[in-house]
């Protein structure tokens, strides 16, 4: 059945898989978010253990889906995965680092005889939630921003720019991007713990993560206004009908009107987000995160659709415009994609295992109590 | 295809890797024995209710999560790190080798990562019966997630179900189920998975032993030791045999390799394994030095080992290098230069194609096809280039070995001692045991060796040597990667031992 589909179409649908799986990875992000608030909402021990163990039993996921994100591309579009790894090197390089000392962190932070001390692993999940969160922000910028880097006869990658991809934290877009991202995720993490922690044994930590909420919220809106003023008034590559590549004045503004679902996405996403933020700040509701979550998801969706449909490429080349890259020349083959998508099949069995697993672990706020049998 | 290529570079990028994926191997095996070990523990628990195998498993589930976190940390820089340093690989066989690991993504590390969860803080959150699956679950997705990579990395070690697009330059999937149950991917993966839950047992083993030694803990201790013994020499066993196929099918696919961890220069038949040798390290091909100053050798077992006869004839390094026409064996001599046929004729074809010229490319195209099957042999200088490091691959085959009989006999004797109750007073076996973990430690790390330094020069066996594979980057770049990654492992690794140290030091709950 998938077999008989055309290549355009899988490639479609495997952009349409991967966009999701960004999508779920900018929610996740709440973990990054929350592990931040530790430096400035959590101000006792026991507010700094109740913040950690409500996080450290998701922190594997956003681990997990960033993974899958790798692996998707790897799969599906191997070009991109090759030409972004290989050519804008230190970003990546740097962005995993910041999530090899995370994974570590949750787990070593309390252990007596740590090496680095309680702090040293604090500082730790601070520099993933902040560093880690705006580098990949500035790297998903290039997807609009583009790159320098040209492909040889054999589309092996040659990158032309001496700072070897950490010039993409140079650019006030893909900045915005990271810095409107790490202050999205601080507004989830704040929303993920009001939602997880039992306040009784810390009343004075609800109000503070409320406060942050509202105020994370507020710097976040400034980078996202930026955004998106910027994509609608940014040039962009387009692909013509005989497969030549070039510039399009309003390239992203023409993109996200050519398809009304890019629209309804995009509103409808900032608007569950503004109403988790309102409903949390003034009317003291704890289940902000499921609307900020989706809300999250939804812009996600349209930023990857932005940049990968309507013949748009989804990493130019600077340097070299006719190397740039769109989900149709960077992609695996026909029969991959189709095995691939047989696989994917599985996902929603995935996805039903995990929320079983989540609604039976969270059924019971996170309370001081429940830390006495096993805690971080 | 590529117009230098800058060996300092090359050996930094595989310094790299053979770093990152080092210090992986120090924790993914404990976490792929341990996870079953401590399954085994709770099973017993959730049967008899017997409170002290509760504190018995989470005692061992604690330190299973202090490596857990560190080989999660080490593993996905072994993922990404294809993408940043090698970029051309990826992109030639992204369509094959991705698949595997987006899979493992799918259906292996959110098993793994969901469930840990649950084993870890559910004790109290979920039923009895509920975690107890959960604990299983770990252990099921994380041996899942061996699978997919270690079916990847048989793929590189035998290049099946694909083909080669000349348009394209790239490798390309026809047949998934070839690659996924290729002979290699199955050997690999029970051979790797069985070392692993002898290496968890033997850790467990080590630890309990020191406790005994200490005369501490001396209930737990023993049912630890009892499990992890029983456990630990199945698994051995079932390594002697898989090991065994392992070494046929490098017979078969990768006779190189084979003819390297024997440092089997000369080929002959019957053909003895040896037992024990001291290289002589100043042996080159084709000179008259003996290969060994001492050797101690099983008469007609390499022949058995690798043509399943007792005479079968086992090509030795100067036949796969240059060739044996008697024994009907092409030599990378050869193969060069059929190789540097299949490069021109890529090259002619891609040029014919973009001047349009159809004769031309129809041509250049029949010449390729019929030789590409040597197409990596183009790339070398020197047919010598074909052949990896003898002496790492010596003495890591024969130590993997020699330790992995070693095993079996130290686990018979603790089953035997630990049946009779008569292990506290068995203190030279709990000294020989405290130890153990450290030589399986070695036993790992130089099966791995075997593994991959065999499979050098090539990134794919025969198809693309890692000189190709690699991304374009100055040497400085990835050595200085090379020593952020070392000194950043090495501060996690010296966390992990103390942090490890002293919660062993501390020991369980007492019953």
């Amino acid at each position: 059945m998938i077999g008989s589909l055309d290549l355009s179409t899988l490639q479609a649908i495997w952009w349409l898989l991967v966009s999701v799986i960004g999508a779920l990875f900018l929610f996740l992000q709440f973990v990054q978010g929350g592990q931040t608030l530790l430096l400035d909402v959590a101000k006792t021990e026991d507010e700094k253990t109740l913040i950690v163990n409500s996080l450290g039993v998701k922190w594997e996921l956003t681990f997990t889906t960033l993974v899958l994100f790798g692996g998707a591309i790897f799969a599906a579009f191997p070009k991109l995965y090759a030409t972004s790894f290989g050519g804008a090197y230190w970003v990546w390089i740097a962005i995993l680092l910041t999530f090899v000392i995370q994974a570590v962190s949750y787990e070593y932070r309390k252990k007596p005889n740590n090496l680095l001390g309680q702090k040293g692993y604090e500082i730790f999940l601070f520099i993933n939630g902040s560093v880690g969160v705006l580098l990949i922000g500035a790297a998903v910028g290039t997807f609009f921003t583009g790159a320098n880097f040209e492909l040889n006869e054999y589309n092996f990658v040659t990158w032309t720019h001496p700072l070897r991809g950490l010039e993409a934290a140079f650019n006030y877009f893909n900045i915005s991007l990271g810095l409107f991202l790490v202050f999205n995720a601080r507004v989830l993490g704040s929303l993920y713990l009001l939602n997880n922690i039992d306040f009784n044994s810390a009343p004075d930590l609800e109000k503070r993560l409320r406060q942050s909420t509202g105020m994370n919220f507020l710097i976040e809106f400034v980078f996202l206004l930026i955004v998106l003023v910027s994509l609608i008034f940014m040039s962009g590559y387009g692909v013509t009908e005989d497969g030549e590549i070039e510039i399009v004045a309003y390239k992203y503004a023409r993109n996200l009107i050519a398809n009304p679902i890019n629209i309804i996405l995009l509103l409808g996403g900032l608007g569950l987000v503004i109403w988790s933020v309102f409903i949390t700040r003034f009317r003291s509701a704890n289940h902000g995160i499921w609307f900020g979550g989706l809300g999250t998801i939804l812009v996600g969706l349209t930023v990857f659709f932005l940049v990968g449909y309507n013949n748009s490429c989804i990493y130019p080349s600077l340097t070299h415009p006719q190397a740039s890259l769109t989900i149709y020349n960077a992609s695996s083959t026909h029969y991959t994609l189709t095995a691939m998508t047989y696989v994917a099949m599985i996902i929603p069995f995935v996805f039903a295992y995990i929320v079983y697993v989540w609604r039976a672990m969270d059924f019971k706020k996170l309370s001081l109590d429940d830390l006495k049998e096993k805690a971080y | 295809m590529v117009e230098t290529i800058d060996i300092g570079m090359v050996n930094w990028s595989r310094a790299l890797f053979a770093l990152t994926a080092m210090y992986h191997w120090i924790f993914a095996p404990l976490t792929l024995g341990l996870s079953w070990i401590i399954a085994f523990y709770e099973t017993i628990y959730y049967r008899t209710g017997d409170e002290s195998w509760r504190k018995l498993t989470k005692f061992w589930m604690k330190l299973f999560g202090i490596n857990f976190a560190i080989g999660v940390a080490t593993g996905i820089i072994l993922e990404f790190e294809f993408g940043t340093n090698w970029s051309n690989y990826s992109w030639m066989v992204g369509d094959i080798f991705g698949a595997p690991l987006a899979i493992e993504g799918i259906a292996a590390f959110f098993l793994e990562s969901t469930f840990f969860a649950v084993m870890f803080f559910g004790w109290n959150r979920v039923s009895k019966r509920f975690h107890l699956v959960s604990t299983y679950m770990v252990a099921i997705g994380s041996n899942l997630s061996a699978l997919w990579i270690l079916v990847a990395n048989a793929w590189m070690q035998y290049p099946v179900g694909m083909t080669f697009n000349p348009d394209t330059a790239r490798f390309e999937m026809q047949d998934i189920m070839a690659v996924i149950f290729s002979p290699v991917a199955i050997s690999k993966f029970t051979h790797t998975t069985s070392s692993s839950f002898l290496f968890a047992s033997l850790f467990v083993v080590s630890v309990s032993s020191w406790y005994l030694l200490k005369q501490r803990h001396l209930k737990m201790a023993k049912r630890s030791i009892l499990v992890a013994s029983v456990f630990g020499l199945v698994a051995s066993l079932y390594v002697v045999f898989t090991g065994d196929e392992a070494a046929f099918q490098d017979a078969r696919h990768q006779p190189m390799k084979l003819a390297a961890f024997e440092a089997h220069y000369v080929g002959d038949s019957p053909s003895g394994l040896i037992a024990f040798g001291i290289m002589n390290p100043n042996k080159e091909l084709r000179d008259d030095r003996n290969a060994f100053y001492l050797k101690v050798k099983f008469p007609r077992m390499l022949s058995l080992l690798a043509k399943r006869t007792f005479d079968g004839y086992v090509p030795g390094l100067e036949d796969l290098i240059y060739g044996n026409p008697n024994e009907g064996i092409m030599g990378a001599v050869q193969k060069m230069k059929r190789g540097k046929i299949a490069v021109a004729s890529l090259a002619d074809y891609k040029a014919a194609k973009l001047n349009d010229d159809i004769l031309a490319s129809k041509n250049a195209l029949e010449t390729f096809r019929a030789h590409e099957a040597y197409f990596g042999y183009g790339f070398f200088e020197q047919p010598e280039q074909a052949l990896p490091s003898v002496g790492i691959m010596f003495y890591s085959f024969h130590i993997m070995a020699g330790l992995g009989f070693l095993f079996i006999l130290i686990f018979i004797l603790f089953i035997v001692f630990g049946f009779k109750d008569k292990l506290s007073q068995t203190g030279w076996l709990l000294k020989l045991g405290v130890p153990l973990f450290f030589l399986g430690f070695i036993a790992q790390e130089a099966g791995w060796l075997v593994a991959e330094v065999g499979r050098q020069p090539w990134a794919i066996q025969s198809m693309l040597p890692v000189s190709i594979a690699r991304t374009n980057l100055d040497s400085g770049t990835v050595a200085a990667t090379f020593f952020i990654f070392l000194g950043l492992f090495t501060i996690l690794l010296i966390a992990e031992i103390k942090i490890m140290l002293t919660q062993i030091q501390h020991g369980p709950e007492e019953v």
